[in-house]
């Protein structure tokens, strides 16, 4: 039998934006926590990196909404809310529209009456009723009924109320309509907001503050168990160590947690067949554009996000073929990391895992050239001569997300709604156990993660008083 | 605690959640959610500090019996009058 080398009153296995919330959270409440990450360095998929010259690019700061500073406030520091700040030029460009809009609820009433001639009390009506949805409302409306109610044939509003949350977090037409309702009135309270200083030193912050309250933190630490016995959680298994606790939280994709690291044997035969049918979300492409020092980028044209396509009509299906044309463009000016000089533009597309993941090796290299080519070909309307001004130029795939995270099919934005519940029902089918993390479209992306840590980690304090009353 | 120091400490928490908020004025029979701009992470917040501060675990399902002060401050009697 193996030891256990050391107890833990919780581990969170994983350091994406939910587990750290989360071991933060629980620290902070007075337990005994170990933070375990694969990788050398934390932040899961809130990540960036270096290369030669440089050159600096951040992989998932593209925006969030402004509730992640009240987020940030309560469940990390003041300095680490104090740096999220607007980015007030969000440009589209497609052959139905091209306007630019600080993307809040004033300004949207501003076009949808103005330029695309909408009666004020539809669109009055439309926000109230996203804004009321809530995660235990009714789930059968889709998105695309949401729209038929309010905006029957009208394609062009569809497109612009639609595509910057399908790039946001993945979600289509076919999704329940509340997963729309609550991600699109979080945005268009207040618009979209950044972190001023790039993602490194949102997590060098966060770092020093889970230092500060007492995390144990082991980086490089791959877990591939999670130790139940007669129902209850015991441990986790990492490299030859198995580590004690009273309670595991797992930040990893919601399958492996359920399938690799537990073991479908322990649960119960109908969960499990929920479980295996929850879909898991799409997963992206990316080209990284550091711009060569002394070019610049003119923002009064670029804005800060530029969502462009040639694409005739939004359609989900175009959105994630390999044949895209649509693409959101990420502007990074010097005013990202104040006291740099550095431009750069990371260009993201949704994209399906399976259309890269099957590709012979010549053809997937292929494939990655024409995602290049075909990105600088649209950014060159933007920025002429953009091909003399680069670099830096690299591309990732859903095969590169998918090596980075684990998380199966590369997925970038957690599952579908049905991952919620299965989420949330783990603690009942094994005592201890919890999953936190991107999941379930209104959990994912920076502020969902983050809040759905701290509402796991709510759980687990709530268990662990439980625990503790039974002894 | 009495009945008062309950109500004093809710006021504590919300006022440590939500500092910009006039509490002086809280109408204790009114929604806090139609007062106060509380959303449903606040709601989380305010669990999670009585079960810091007091000890008191309110199960999920009761989080939407804590709606107002006077409902929450019933709520909380039984478990908070010995302390
Ligand atoms: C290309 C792209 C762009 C995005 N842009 C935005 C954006 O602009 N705004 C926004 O709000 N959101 C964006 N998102 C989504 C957002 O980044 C994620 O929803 C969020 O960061 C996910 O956090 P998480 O806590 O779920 O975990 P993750 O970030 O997925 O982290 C999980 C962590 O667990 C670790 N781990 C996994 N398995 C193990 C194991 N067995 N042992 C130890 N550690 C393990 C992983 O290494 C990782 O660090 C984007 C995502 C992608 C892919």
């Amino acid at each position: 039998m193996a030891q256990y080398i050391s107890k833990y009153d919780i581990i969170v296995i994983g350091s994406g934006l939910a587990g750290m919330t989360a071991a933060n959270t629980l620290a902070k409440s007075g337990h005994k926590v170990l933070l375990l990450e694969k990788h050398h360095k934390l932040g899961g998929l809130a990540t960036w990196f270096r290369r030669q010259g440089g050159y600096v690019f951040d992989v998932s700061l593209h925006g969030f909404p402004v509730g992640m500073i009240k987020s940030c406030r309560r469940y990390w520091n003041a300095p680490i809310a104090d740096r999220i700040v607007p980015l007030p030029r969000i440009v589209f460009d497609n052959p139905q529209f091209t306007l630019t809009t600080s993307f809040n609820r004033e300004d949207f009433t501003r076009l949808l009456t103005q330029k695309f001639h909408l009666a004020e009390e539809t669109v009055v009506e439309f926000f109230d009723t996203a804004r009321a949805m809530s995660h235990t409302g009714d789930a059968s409306m889709t998105t695309q009924q949401l729209f038929d109610r309010f905006f029957p044939g009208r394609e062009d509003v569809i497109r612009l109320l639609m595509e910057p949350i399908t790039y946001a977090n993945g979600s289509t037409l076919e999704d329940p309509a509340l997963t729309y309702g609550i991600v699109f009135s979080n945005f268009m309270s207040k618009g979209v907001y950044t972190f001023e200083g790039g993602t490194d030193l949102l997590i060098r912050l966060m770092q020093e503050e889970l230092e500060r309250n007492g995390v144990d933190i082991k980086v490089s630490a791959d877990v591939t168990g999670i130790s139940v016995e007669n129902g209850e959680v015991r441990g986790v298994q990492t490299g030859k160590d198995l580590i004690r606790a009273k309670a595991v939280v797992s930040n990893t994709n919601l399958k492996g947690t359920i399938f690799h690291l537990v073991g479908r044997e322990h649960f119960t035969p109908r969960f499990i067949e929920t479980a295996e049918a929850v879909r898991l979300n799409n997963s992206s492409t990316q080209v990284y554009m550091g711009l060569k020092p002394g070019e610049s980028i003119n923002e009064d044209v670029c804005g800060d996000l530029l969502f462009c396509s040639a694409a005739p009509a939004f359609r989900t299906e175009m959105l994630l073929s390999r044949q895209i044309t649509s693409r959101t463009f990420s502007f990074y000016y010097p005013k990202t990391r104040p006291g740099t000089e550095n431009y750069a533009v990371v260009s993201s597309t949704n994209a399906n895992y399976s259309d890269w993941a099957d590709l012979p090796e010549a053809e997937y290299k292929a494939s990655k050239e024409a995602l290049i080519e075909d990105t600088l070909n649209a950014l060159e309307k933007y920025v002429p001569g953009i091909r003399g001004k680069i670099g830096w130029l690299e591309a990732a795939t859903p095969c590169t997300f998918q090596d980075y995270t684990s998380h199966w099919n590369g997925a970038s934005f957690g599952t579908k709604y049905e991952g919620l519940a299965v989420s949330r029902e783990l603690p009942e089918q094994i005592q201890g156990l919890f999953h936190t993390g991107s999941v379930g479209i209104i959990m994912s992306g920076w502020l969902g993660a983050v809040n759905y840590g701290f509402i796991v980690a709510n759980n687990v304090d709530a268990f662990m008083l439980d625990q503790k009353g039974k002894n | 605690m009495t009945n008062e120091e309950i109500r004093q400490a809710v006021i504590d928490i919300l006022s440590d959640i939500s500092p910009e908020e006039d509490l002086e004025n809280l109408d204790d029979n009114t929604p806090f959610r139609d007062q106060l701009s509380l959303d449903s992470m606040d709601v989380m917040d305010i669990i999670l500090e009585l079960r810091k501060r007091y000890r008191v675990n309110i199960p999920e399902e009761d989080y939407g019996k804590l709606d107002t002060m006077t409902n929450t401050v019933a709520y909380l009697e039984p478990s908070l009058k010995e302390m």
